[in-house]
């Protein structure tokens, strides 16, 4: 027997799996059967979070962490964009670069934070820069691959309507790869998101990862868990915006919702 | 109607393609069409028809011999021609209204001014009530309805279609013949159509041609079809005129048929 639950059953049901996890993590530790020291308590967790918010002290940390995931999403999806395009479209330097990019790829980039950390300093930027070269990847790697699986067909169809090769460009290769740049969309900006809470914990002076940081430092562990609660609800909003975005951007795409992964 | 002087013929001579590989798909094919006929060109499977069409198209580049559009040797792409292709053609990211619109906004009009003639010629292939969806949400008749407006709306004198109607059911593959006659009768452009099936080429055409099995195939067969018009494709059929015009190029036809289905034999034991 599966049959499907209705929905606001199991959203009661999920609900009320939150409720009793959280209650078994209370008395959990408010008995030291797990002990607090290494597994925090949800109520200091809770004063945690609300202080940052009353006090206000969380904002600009929530701001620095937003405008480094923003920065590095636009620049790493441009540059992964245009890069993408050429070495789709020019197929000497795709074949000259080829075994550049794969290396590239496959180096774990977190070991780049710090070389960007001299370069760029403590600043905002160590932390765009690392976010960057994870975004690029994705965008790129789609870009190039759905711009060289554009039909041919398509191709002849606008040649025979007259369109030159910026034309081309522009009606056919752009669209096509932009369309690609959003079905990447949930996963350049978690990699945007990602580099940029990695780049802050592995030293900076702000930010949400900056906070996770120093509390970690001083062996406060209800003020690291407060920090993870506080990025796990920042990704999940990332993400709604982002699905609202691809219903607006993909709409053409035939069963958009069963892509998803 | 156009006025020009002299020759308004579309001509292959002797035209060859080989591949890469060295595969000769089409050797010495020669072929005139005149001004305002109706020509279809049929042959087995894998012959090398699209890629005679390509090459009156200028998509592809002969090996030798060359084409000729109204009298001027053709040097890179057809600009007198529209092409509606055999496989899917319309852009998915554009509706079918920026679709038609397409070939008016690559030649510079204005995207308001495009979407409203485009307007105008969804109409008259029926497709005015869906003209904000895209191609996935359309049939296959209405995506294929969508490429001749598409095609038709630049106004091409010459106008190539390769099987365009091949992957339709019967009855929705009729009613797109019929209404290509009755737009082509509007203004009689030159037509260039390929298909496989032979019915389908005579209910249509003035003229058929006949190509022989591939490799190096070239044209074997060379039809009138003094079938009336107006002509409705399914009951043109059952015309005594259409029988006997189906018989003699049949005669012609089985043999380049028999040829090419041996070749895939042969080659499937091979493997
Ligand atoms: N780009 C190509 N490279 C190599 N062989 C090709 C190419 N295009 C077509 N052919 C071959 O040329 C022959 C004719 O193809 P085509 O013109 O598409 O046939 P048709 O349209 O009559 O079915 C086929 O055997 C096909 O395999
Ligand atoms: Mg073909």
């Amino acid at each position: 027997m599966t049959r499907k639950p209705s929905l606001p059953f199991l959203r009661l049901c999920q609900i009320g799996l939150f409720f009793f996890l959280v209650l078994a993590w209370y008395v959990l530790t408010a008995f030291e059967l797990a002990p607090s020291f290494f597994f925090g308590k949800p109520l200091v967790v809770a004063d945690r979070l609300y202080q940052w918010f009353a006090t206000g002290k969380i904002y600009i940390h929530l701001w620095t962490t937003l405008l480094e995931t923003l920065l590095s999403f636009g620049i790493g999806t441009i540059a992964g964009l245009a890069v993408g395009m050429w070495l789709a479209l020019d197929p000497f330097a795709s074949a000259l670069l080829d075994p550049y990019v794969k290396a590239a790829n496959s180096m774990p980039r977190i070991i780049l934070a710090p070389i960007f950390a001299i370069w760029f300093g403590l600043g905002i930027w160590s932390k765009v820069a690392l976010a960057v070269t994870l975004v690029f990847f994705v965008v790129f790697f789609n870009v190039y691959h759905g711009v060289r699986d554009v039909s041919p067909v398509l191709v002849s169809n606008a040649r025979m309507m007259g369109a030159s090769s910026r034309q081309l460009l522009r009606y056919v290769y752009m669209p096509s790869a932009t369309s690609w740049v959003f079905s990447s969309l949930h996963a350049s900006v978690g990699m945007a998101f990602v580099g940029a809470v990695v780049g802050e914990y592995l030293g900076s002076a702000r930010g949400v990862g900056f906070l996770i940081l120093q509390a970690e430092g001083v062996f406060d562990i209800n003020t690291v868990i407060a920090g993870m609660v506080l990025l796990t609800i920042f990704a999940l909003i990332l993400d709604t915006i982002v699905t609202i975005a691809e219903r607006r951007f993909l709409a053409w795409r035939p069963s958009q919702g069963s892509q998803r992964a | 109607m156009n006025v020009h002087a002299g020759d308004r013929t579309l001509r292959l001579d002797n035209v060859t393609c080989v591949f890469d590989g060295g595969y000769v798909a089409v050797k010495d094919a020669s072929l005139t069409v005149n001004d305002g006929e109706f020509i279809c060109i049929v042959g087995p499977t894998g012959c090398g028809k699209s890629t005679l069409l390509n090459v009156a198209a200028g998509l592809l580049e002969p090996s030798r011999g060359n084409v000729s559009v109204f009298g001027q040797e053709l040097t890179g792409m057809n600009k007198r021609a529209g092409y509606m292709f055999q496989a899917e053609s319309l852009m998915p990211w554009r509706t079918a209204l920026d679709n038609v619109a397409l070939g008016l906004e690559i030649r510079g009009v204005p995207v308001d001014k495009a979407r409203e003639q485009s307007k105008f010629w969804l109409e008259k292939v029926g497709l005015a009530a869906h003209k904000h969806k895209y191609p996935h949400q359309l049939s296959g008749g209405m995506r294929k309805r969508a490429s001749l407006a598409q095609m038709l709306i630049l106004n091409p004198e010459i106008i190539l279609m390769d099987e365009p109607f091949g992957a339709l059911d019967v009855q929705t593959r009729q009613l797109m013949e019929n209404e290509l006659l009755r737009l082509w009768s509007e203004d009689r452009k030159i037509v260039l159509f390929i298909t496989h099936d032979l019915e389908e080429a005579i209910a249509l055409a003035d003229r058929v041609i006949v190509m022989s099995a591939g490799p190096a195939a070239r044209p074997i067969g060379n039809f009138s079809i003094d079938l009336p018009r107006p002509r409705d494709v399914a009951e043109v059929r059952l015309t005594p005129e259409f029988l006997k015009a189906h018989s003699a190029i049949w005669d012609v036809m089985r043999e380049e048929v028999l040829k090419s289905y041996k070749q895939f034999e042969g080659a499937s034991h091979d493997a």
